[in-house]
């Protein structure tokens, strides 16, 4: 594709667009600045992940004609805590058939590219300082890749998935881990594709360019819902949740492609598939659904943080809502929805995009 | 089946072969219990399917011998322990048929024990939906199920104390009296259950990812089921119309109206929507009973030689008491014999072989065991399709294993 001299030149033009916003002129005061702003919103994001599992256990739960946790603390806040203190106190077991280097190493395979997506999702107009004078800034990078750095990302967590079920040396493992490889890198074709409606109609890879192109115009779940309902599809797959859960179907492969994972880095697998989730829902939220802008003007009194924070846990809510209802796909009938259904629907959307768009220019009415 | 019966060396058989062995079981979430299933799979196509009973086995045949027939009962309770009253039933029918007091039961205890019968098999059901629907892969239904199961637990709680290890049925009759408010409890979960049972359907039985993992999956044909001796829904749902409740009726099933539910093309999804309406055919089969069932009158025979006398007399009267001391210390003694007692339970045909020698204890007990019978066909619904559908076809069979291990 590029060669390495032009692919440094897009990340040159990529920083310089970046610096151009928001870099003060000394580089050390640049560089606290962009730590401090890693730590708040990385901080952010663990913490909401850690509450996301007591969310919806508390929501699966009142789906179930259940309580949920109610035993650690008020209303079972402090289960995170209790959760994450069990499990950095349990033993970390290699089976004697696993590959060991391997196996360690897959659960941060899995981990890390989901927490990275977060670098790039701006939770205010990345072209504003932040609030203290630039010391916590909206976003980590605004890149101008966005979209293909999320893409990039999505795509390298599965390896973790697939490192993982052949490591173990567990036959449920490998099942999984087979599951994974396919279903993954199906549904992220289809991932891929849905989003490239988005990119037409905004012109840009840049997350809060498109943000502030729905703010002018219109959120684009509305010109892009057909693009929007197999993104989110596409999304549940891609963090192999249900009804997409078959690299893990607890009824059927046992835990899957964990199985012989404990402790912290079973911990890891199930951060990453949280945290996995939180970013499919909060892209979708950016994409679709206006990131941090408010629904009105009038509204947008409101910071941006609250409202893409709002609209990602209308979308988490989404998740566990179907979590709770839905079965499981068998493999062949998951294959068959992704190439038998979302693709053409995705290939369609981005061809008529396509074509609207240039009648638009042509005709003189698209802005 | 034929081939080994034991799992060998892990990759042994197969090193070198694109096939894979795997041990699904005895200690996996889905095969309902301690079932173990050997699979063979291509990829995620299972070649050759081996079910291997055996690991919960407490020999209660045996067990049985050495005590009196009275004492069967309890044991009775762990067979089937999602339907321990229908055991109980089964193995009294066949004591009372032995002793010949089958006809001596007072209409109100027949009327108790087809009401019991009747809502053992919708709990029973409850749970099966439960656990399928769980296995298929959706969580709720499983809860929305054990709401309703506990209404029926606490009915049984009511009349004997226990939920599960009943023992409520007495040869002869039953345990006792139920309590004041029986009818009423019983009144309010019939007026309840069908509109949950429609909650059910809603939420399940048109699903399309529901539909897709059921139908056309674990096919049966009604000469197969046949041939393999399947009873109960799974014979049903591929369309064969046999129901010991309407072929040999027992308890007063000839005297009230209900529908035997029948399959047309044998695979999983019309055996979801027999259970299915057979639990509201149970609970119509419940509403009749409750309307004939005589508000007075007595729950055990009138027959001294096998009841025991009742508790006032035996505190207040020398007789009785030495009545009750014997009977309890060596038994009663039956005429020599077998006899075949049989019910329509919540699997299938659940039935009692006794082999009498003319002692108080059972010369010779075998229990037909419906799930045990009903997992031959395991091998023939599996083998060919995918891993997912083996957990499907095991939870369409609803297996017990307490009562395929005996």
């Amino acid at each position: 594709m590029f060669s390495s001299a032009q692919s440094l030149a897009f990340f040159d033009t990529a920083a310089s667009a970046n610096a151009k916003v928001n870099a003060p002129n000394e580089p050390f005061i640049w560089f606290l600045q962009t730590f401090i702003t890693v730590f708040v919103i990385m901080n952010v994001v663990l913490v909401t992940m850690a509450y996301q599992t007591w969310a919806e256990r508390k929501v699966i739960a009142r789906m179930q004609f259940r309580y949920g946790p109610n035993r650690t603390g008020p209303m079972g806040l402090l289960q995170p805590i209790a959760d994450a203190v069990k499990m950095l106190g349990k033993e970390f077991i290699v089976p004697k058939e696993a590959d060991k280097y391997v196996f360690f190493v897959a659960p941060l395979v899995a981990f890390v590219p989901a927490v990275a997506a977060f670098a790039i999702v701006p939770w205010g107009d990345a072209r504003d300082d932040g609030i203290l004078g630039g010391w916590i800034r909206p976003v980590i990078a605004n890149l101008d890749l966005g979209i293909i750095y999320i893409l990039a990302l999505s795509s390298v967590g599965v390896y973790g998935i697939v490192m993982a079920g052949y490591s173990s040396g567990n036959k449920y493992s490998m099942l999984g881990a087979l599951r994974s490889a396919g279903q993954v890198v199906s549904y992220e074709l289809t991932l891929g594709l849905s989003l490239m409606g988005v990119l037409i109609q905004a012109g840009s890879l840049n997350l809060n360019d498109i943000v502030v192109q729905q703010r002018a115009t219109v959120w684009y779940f509305i010109p892009q819902f057909a693009g929007f309902v197999c993104y989110f599809i596409s999304g549940i797959a891609e963090t192999n949740r249900n009804p997409f859960d078959l690299p893990e179907a607890e009824s059927e492969l046992v835990a899957g492609f964990h199985l012989e994972y404990s402790g912290m880095s079973f911990g890891l697998f199930y951060l990453a598939e949280y945290i996995n989730m939180n970013a499919i829902a909060v892209v979708a939220a950016t994409l679709f659904f206006g990131g941090w802008a408010a629904p009105f003007p009038f509204l947008e009194f409101i910071p941006g943080p609250f409202w893409l924070f709002g609209k990602f846990a209308f979308f988490l809510f989404i998740y566990y809502w179907v979590r709770s209802t839905l079965p499981r796909f068998r493999y062949d009938q998951l294959m068959g929805l992704v190439w038998k259904i979302i693709f053409p629907i995705v290939l369609a959307n981005l061809v008529i995009t396509a074509i609207v768009k240039i009648i638009g220019i042509q005709a003189g009415w698209w802005a | 089946m034929q081939e080994t019966k034991f799992h060998t060396e892990e990759g042994e058989v197969f090193r070198g072969e694109k096939r894979m062995r795997l041990n699904m079981g005895p200690q996996h979430p889905s095969t309902h219990g301690v079932l173990q299933v050997i699979l063979d799979l291509e990829g995620e196509v299972v070649v050759r399917c081996d079910p291997v009973p055996g690991y919960l086995h407490r020999g209660t045949e045996k067990l049985a011998e050495g005590k009196y027939y009275q004492q069967v009962i309890p044991l009775t309770d762990r067979l089937d322990y999602l339907s321990p009253f229908n055991n109980n039933l089964a193995y009294v029918f066949a004591v009372e048929k032995l002793l010949g007091i089958e006809d001596k039961i007072p209409d109100r205890g027949v009327w108790i024990r087809l009401i019991l019968s009747e809502l053992q098999r919708i709990s029973s059901h409850l749970l099966w939906f439960g656990t399928h629907i769980m296995d298929i892969g959706a969580i709720t239904p499983f809860l929305y199920a054990m709401r309703e199961r506990e209404l029926i637990l606490d009915i049984f709680e009511m009349c004997c104390g226990a939920r599960l290890t009943v023992s409520y049925a007495r040869i002869g009759g039953l345990m006792g009296e139920p309590p004041p408010g029986f009818a009423e409890k019983v009144g309010e979960f019939v007026r309840v259950f069908p509109e949950r049972h429609a909650e059910y359907m809603r939420l399940v039985t048109r699903n399309p990812i529901f539909m897709d993992r059921a139908v056309d999956v674990g096919v049966i044909t009604p000469e197969d089921a046949i041939d393999m001796g399947l009873t109960g829904p799974s014979l049903r749902g591929s369309g064969v119309n046999y129901d010991i409740r309407k072929r040999e009726p027992y308890l007063f099933y000839d005297q009230l109206d209900f529908d035997v539910p029948v399959g047309t093309k044998g695979d999983c999804y019309d055996r979801y929507l027999v259970r299915m309406e057979e639990m509201i055919q149970s609970c119509r089969l419940v509403e009749q009973a409750l309307k004939k069932l005589p508000s007075s009158g007595p729950v055990k025979a009138d027959d001294p030689k096998v009841m025991l006398p009742p508790k006032e007399l035996v505190i207040s009267q020398a007789e009785a008491m030495q009545r009750h001391f014997y009977q309890v210390i060596h038994g009663f003694p039956t005429p020599v014999g077998e006899c075949y007692g049989k019910i329509e339970g919540s699997k299938g045909e659940l039935g009692f072989y006794i082999i009498s020698d003319g002692s108080s204890h059972p010369y010779r007990l075998k229990i037909r065991a419906p799930s045990f019978v009903n997992l031959q066909s395991l091998p023939l619904m599996t083998e060919g399709r995918m891993v997912s559908d083996v957990v499907t076809c095991i939870g369409t069979i609803d297996i017990v294993l307490g009562e395929v291990d005996r």
